[in-house]
């Protein structure tokens, strides 16, 4: 597995990949999903592997680097690791935020590497059963994945629909896939050829929150003192290894599920941990165990979300969205047909993430201090900076200024669905499985000779169907469970 | 706690239109019901090409999905109604408007000279007064990445007044 790693420029890329991944996850604003989306156009240099290589340890780094800033500004670098906040500040209040993070690295390299396992295991599983599925698999599949977007974060589920939907109609802008018939183009040539994934991307992460910025300028983050990271002693081991499991196993199975991510996969980890644990009084109060329950589960979904990104071509996520771009991008088609013909590719993504963990535990054990203080690089200087890396990146995929223009739309569109309570995570899941849903649908119409009902006699579509009915009733369960486990 | 029921007082004894669920619920239908009829143009290929459903039939039924869920959302706002939120600041309007003159130099003049107003006219208007710094986002930073687009990804920028100095 890690024989594909044993070159100095790949593990050049992965070191680049895992640093650039901290910084990304210290940033509060920034994080995986902006920052590869950031760096997509820069791999159009480098060979498949190692642009995803590059993805791939961003991606793990990215949701480990949330912690510190979690643990020592109570400010989640990424959202996944907002439910970190809850006990990693507490306890560094409490002069022990070296205890924090090491329990907080210690908790994500555990959990990152059991989801690796996991992804080797499964995703191969996984692509097998995809040669069971036609047209009409395919299409509830992603109406599956769809309906998981429902649960996306902690806002409103229909909210979550609605950018869903909006993010599919995104994608049929554009000249017909099979037509050719113009959509949504109003005479601008330019959109004819539809509306790229990046400019979106850019724009509803990166400029959008840009313009959050631009509204806290007064904000003052109370900043802890951080002498250094210390490993847990053998109590907070006793104490944790069960939930940093537990959690593992958890965050895995959320990432599995398509749309689903790091956040959800740390909300419901940190609120198991606080329902097994022995003292769930001190949950909130600066717990070793509540931090190990939300950081092992949040990037034990990495792995996870990789799982039907790799072997269905499905995103498990907002980052996993932009591999998949990043793979299509360089002629990868995810799928069954990946394992089969190009294992060692895939062979070296697995063993890529495997080593990510093991450096990103190394860098944030010995480097936290210095990353942290990567957050005192004051918003007036980053954010310019920011903009003009994302006004290139954006230009240089297809080299059109329109892309330019829509990226800036996008910004302010994403400033004002964040304002009002809408994620934006499910326009880019949607957006991506635009084409599969609608290209499935129009074919399975016609095998079916227009006849919809003949979905239901295809048992694996059914089955899938009645699971988009479980996921569309998931958030009313959890946010009940969590709400139970917060009183 | 107090704060969030005051708040929530607060947006229920406004007039309805005044009101943050109405205005979101009012600009989604009126924008998806534009594009609902804007699909009604749409060209329809003959039967036999036409791949089980009429190229506008999908978006068609997007739209009406989108225009029943917000017309939910806005049912549940009658029970549970939205948080106000606070009104947004000087700054936030300075960005949009740096956007605007980012849009028309570019258009006009020149994109490297577009990033150079932006950054500088964001960085000083969101508190620095610093003239390294100003020099920083707006001529160094943008050199190094123009150079770095330019000679390692080997990328063709727009003409204009100051890329035309260096490409003729």
């Amino acid at each position: 597995m890690m024989a594909p790693l044993f070159s100095s420029k790949l593990l050049l890329v992965l070191l680049f990949g895992t640093l650039f991944g901290l910084v990304l996850g210290v940033l509060p604003g920034l994080g995986p999903t902006t920052g590869g989306a950031l760096i997509l156009p820069f791999t159009m240099t480098l060979d498949p592997l190692s642009a995803i290589i590059l993805l791939t340890s961003i991606y793990c780094a990215g949701t480990y680097g949330g912690a510190i800033t979690a643990v020592l500004i109570n400010t989640p670098g990424t959202p996944a690791a907002a439910a970190t906040c809850l006990d990693g500040y507490p306890l560094a209040q409490k002069g022990e935020a070296g205890r924090a993070l090491g329990m907080a690295t210690v908790s994500s390299t555990v959990g990152g590497i059991f989801s690796v396992i996991v992804l080797v295991f499964f995703a191969p599983i996984l692509a097998n059963l995809a040669y069971e599925f036609g047209q009409p698999e395919y299409f509830a599949l992603a109406i599956f994945g769809l309906t998981m977007l429902a649960s996306i974060g902690d806002g409103s589920p229909i909210k979550n629909l609605i950018a869903g939907a909006f993010g599919i109609l995104i994608s049929t802008v554009g000249k017909d896939f099979m037509t050719s018939i113009d959509r949504f183009t109003y005479g601008i040539n330019e959109l004819s050829v539809g509306i790229g994934f990046i400019p979106v991307v850019v724009g509803l992460f990166a400029i959008s929150e840009m313009l959050t910025q631009s509204t806290l300028l007064d904000q003052v983050f109370k900043r802890v003192a951080l002498k250094a990271v210390k490993l847990p002693t053998k109590d907070d081991y006793k104490k944790t290894w069960k939930t940093i499991l537990r959690s593992s196993g958890i965050g895995s199975f959320i990432g599995v599920l398509p749309a689903e991510g790091g956040t959800v996969a740390s909300l419901i980890g940190y609120s198991e941990a606080k329902r097994f644990s022995k003292n769930p009084e001190e949950f909130g109060k600066g717990s070793v165990e509540g931090i190990a329950g939300a950081e092992a589960a949040n990037n034990a979904a990495t792995g996870g979300a990789m799982v039907p990104t790799l072997a269905l071509g499905i995103p498990g996520s907002a980052t996993t969205a932009v591999i998949l771009t990043g793979l299509i991008i360089h002629g990868v088609r995810p799928g069954p047909d990946l394992f089969k013909e190009q294992p060692e590719f895939l062979y070296g993504i697995f063993g890529a993430m495997l080593v990510a963990n093991v450096l990103f535990f190394i860098f944030g054990f010995f480097g936290a201090k210095i990353f942290a203080r990567i957050t005192l690089v004051p918003n007036k200087i980053l954010w310019p900076m920011i903009f003009a890396v994302s006004v290139c990146g954006t230009y240089s995929l297809s080299q059109s200024i329109i892309d330019v223009w829509i990226m800036l739309f996008f910004g302010v569109l994403g400033f004002f669905m964040r304002r009002y309570g809408f994620s934006v995570v499910p326009v880019i899941i949607g957006l991506i499985l635009g084409e599969l849903v609608e290209g499935t649908l129009r074919q399975s119409i016609v095998i079916f000779d227009g006849n919809w009902l003949m979905f239901l006699t295809r048992p694996i579509a059914l089955t899938f169907f009645i699971l988009s009915l479980i996921a569309l009733a998931f958030p009313l369960i959890r946010s009940k469970k969590i709400k139970n486990s917060y009183d | 706690m107090n704060n969030v029921h005051d708040k929530k007082r607060a947006n229920k004894s406004l007039p309805f239109f005044f009101r943050t669920e109405f205005k979101v619920f009012f600009v989604i239908i009126l924008v998806s019901a534009i594009l609902l009829i804007s699909t009604f143009s749409f060209d329809t290929v003959p039967p036999i090409l036409n791949r089980g459903i009429q190229p506008a039939t999908f978006p068609k039924g997007l739209l009406v999905l989108i225009i029943a869920l917000t017309s939910i959302i806005y049912y549940l706002s009658f029970k549970k109604p939205w948080k106000k939120e606070k009104s947004l600041p000087k700054s936030f309007f300075l960005t949009i408007l740096s956007f605007i003159i980012f849009i028309i130099i570019s258009k006009n003049l020149d994109f490297f000279l577009a990033i150079s107003v932006l950054s500088i006219f964001v960085s000083y208007y969101w508190g620095e007064r610093r003239i390294f710094y100003l020099l920083l986002v707006s001529i160094i930073f943008p050199l190094v990445v123009f150079i770095f687009f330019e000679m390692i990804l080997g990328l063709r920028f727009p003409p204009g007044i100051i890329t035309n100095l260096y490409y003729y």
